[in-house]
């Protein structure tokens, strides 16, 4: 469908984000923020990373000065859009106790100053977008549904973007889930830096894509940058960091729940949640009450948890999993193998983040590998 | 790779009830226990009384203290106030159970899985019971004896740590003079006052006389006591698939959204409390899954 594949320029890109603002979306992209790049509110071309790259391995993160003017020229950012939709921390309700009774008042998604969108998200990743789909599943596809994240979710517009540069840590093209973006969008740009002016290829997911799309000055894609964008796709498939061999990891996974090679990670794990956190797939949360001094006023929050804190699995008498070691193995073995049962797909999309931002450099790809390596038969007792 | 498009018209999630949303209920009658359990019944202050299956919990909220998931200990047939039973052993129970009579709770739920008791009809049952774990399944012996001729032989195996711990005392022996039921009880420990048996539940097991081809076992006390019960109770001949465990885990909303109760794939809240031994037994068998 060579209508449905178009140019655009630099300004061509301007337009689409007012476009988008004015169809009333809040448009949130790749920003540079504390010397990382976060998802933040791109009203203008500048405010995204242009001419920045990075630089990623295992416990490392540089922002690093390209010497072109690309505004998708780095990997993954250091958070995924997921706090657009699921915030660190939420207010549930705000309640008010008299004597003995209380009344409670529900507070919408709104309460916390965190919008309610419709969103538009610009420069979404393949492997973000993926972690985007997970999390629709696991928070409104079952039983009972997030009803906050799905207010903020609902009509959400995507412009994703191919990835041009894969860091160190990246392993998308070895879970299927990257590097070019396959569904779950509306527009998908790929930054075309040769073969011509600096450019985005445009193809179109949705018809209201295509709506936007016409009000946007494009130009009919040339062969060449139909190439170029598979081009470009196949040289970041190529240059990904890390591989991880999926072949049978869950009952590798299931298989090795006692094996050794859980205490080696946790004698470098330090807990530090970091993986959980800046992952684009973890859902876990804690409620918090906070009263004031006399008890009568209270709040019920949500808020971010990790599987690596002790309290996390606490109950009277103690923590189920207090050694570090079954922390770890309860986060990777709920990654790569039981999500697998519990939502049909894996909880990784390959986007490193987990890599990247621990500080003890441990590896998950590393880790999947050795498990691989010394298959331990189950032990019953 | 299945997603969940919200775009598209029609496909947008449908505004639901919020299940993290309490429900106001104010305490009724209350009863101390033991010295350091109570039963307590909750009647809504607004809106129908809740409707559960034997097996349920729910989650109890002490205003601004926070909640608790509490299995309910009450008839599912009575249609009225809804009993808990409730050890002081946290915070939060502790704020529960110091809470006055006429105090309003907040109550989400009912939440997860039941124990099935009418699916044991034409067989013998078994219930294995340790310490408070008595509490969850008292619905499902109550809903038994309301139907008792559909079932054979029925025998109760209760282990406390101390005589002073025994829960439902009364309804123990009405169990066993009016309704057919086979009521053993052993203690840990015990002063000379104590008549009664000495040991650990799993030793009654192998000495209470079923047909284990044709028993359905209701199991629920500590985890490492299913374990061993129901490692017993296979022993004894009875199947794994027949055999229900209720499983306990940290949960913070109850309907397998906060991640906190999963062992390896199960959502405790949502696929449990109460899972069969077949599922449970590869899971049971490593440490601090």
């Amino acid at each position: 469908m060579a209508d449905d594949v178009r140019v655009l320029g630099m300004d061509g890109l301007q337009q689409l984000i007012d476009v988008l603002a004015g169809h009333g979306y809040s448009v949130v992209g790749p920003t540079v923020r504390d010397g990382a790049i976060v998802p933040g509110p791109v009203r203008t071309v500048d405010d995204l990373p242009r001419g920045w790259g990075d630089e990623q391995d295992a416990a490392h993160y540089r922002l690093t000065r390209r010497d072109d003017d690309a505004v998708f020229g780095f990997a993954a950012g250091a958070q995924s859009p997921k706090p657009v939709f699921f915030p660190a921390s939420e207010l549930f309700w705000r309640g008010r106790r008299t004597g003995e009774e209380f009344t409670v008042n529900e507070e919408g998604p709104e309460a916390d100053g965190h919008g309610l969108g419709p969103y538009a998200l610009l420069g979404v990743r393949s492997c973000d977008l993926h972690a985007l789909a997970i999390h629709d599943v696991v928070l409104l596809g079952r039983n009972h549904v997030d009803v906050r994240y799905a207010a903020r979710r609902e009509g959400t517009f995507v412009v994703a973007a191919t990835c041009s540069s894969p860091s160190g840590t990246c392993f998308c093209a070895s879970m299927g889930t990257g590097p070019r973006p396959d569904a779950g969008y509306d527009l998908a740009l790929t930054e075309l830096l040769v073969g011509g002016p600096h450019r985005f290829l445009v193809e179109v997911g949705t018809p209201r894509g295509a709506e936007v799309l016409e009000e946007v000055e494009s130009a009919e894609a040339l062969p060449v940058d139909v190439q170029g964008a598979d081009d470009v796709a196949a040289w970041a498939a190529a240059h990904m960091g890390r591989t991880l061999d999926t072949e049978g990891i869950k009952d590798v996974l299931y298989a090795n729940a006692e094996s050794p090679r859980w205490d080696d990670v946790a004698s470098r794990c330090l807990a530090c949640t970091n993986c959980t956190l800046v992952c684009p797939t973890c859902f876990c949360t804690s409620v918090e009450d906070v009263a004031d001094l006399t008890g009568d006023v209270a709040e019920r929050r949500r808020v971010w948890d990790s599987c690596f804190t002790q309290d996390f699995s606490y109950i009277h008498g103690g923590s189920i999993r207090p050694e570090i070691r079954s922390r770890y193995r309860q986060w990777m073995t709920h990654k790569l193998a039981a999500w697998i049962d519990q939502f049909g797909t894996s909880g990784c999309v390959g986007c490193g983040r987990c890599i990247t931002w621990c500080p003890a450099a441990i590896d998950i790809t590393a880790e999947a590998a050795a498990l691989s390596w010394t298959p331990q038969p189950a032990v019953t007792t | 790779m299945s997603m969940v498009d919200s775009r598209e018209p029609g496909g947008s999630p449908v505004a639901v009830l919020d299940p993290m949303l309490p429900r106001r209920f104010r305490i009724g009658r209350t009863r101390q226990d033991t010295r350091d359990t109570y039963t307590f019944e909750l009647e809504p202050v607004e809106g129908e009384p809740l409707v559960y299956a034997a097996g349920q919990f729910t989650m109890l909220d002490a205003f601004g203290v926070g909640e608790a998931p509490i299995s309910i200990s009450g008839n599912p047939l009575a249609l009225g106030p809804v009993e808990h039973t409730i050890r002081d052993v946290g915070v939060v129970t502790h704020a529960l159970i110091t809470a006055p009579t006429g105090a309003v709770l907040g109550v989400r739920g009912p939440f997860g899985t039941s124990w099935d008791v009418t699916d044991a009809a034409g067989g013998d049952v078994v219930f294995v019971a340790g310490g408070i774990g008595l509490a969850p399944l008292r619905g499902a012996i109550l809903e038994l004896i309301a139907q008792r001729d559909r079932y054979e032989r029925v025998v109760l195996l209760y282990g406390v740590r101390t005589p002073e711990d025994i829960l439902f005392g009364d309804e123990l022996r009405t169990w066993a003079k009016d309704n057919g039921i086979v009521v053993e009880v052993t203690v840990d420990n015990a002063q000379h006052a104590w008549r009664g048996r000495v040991g650990l539940v799993t030793q009654l097991v192998p000495r209470a006389g079923f047909d284990a081809r044709r028993t359905t076992a209701f199991v629920c006390g500590p985890e490492v006591m299913m374990r061993y019960v129901a490692s017993a109770l296979v022993d004894r001949g009875v199947r794994e698939n027949r055999i229900r465990l209720s499983m306990e885990r940290n949960m913070k909303c109850g309907v397998g959204l906060c991640g906190h109760c999963q062992l390896r794939e199960l959502f405790v809240c949502v696929d449990g409390p109460v899972l069969t031994y077949d599922r449970l037994a590869p899971l049971l068998s490593s440490r601090e899954l």
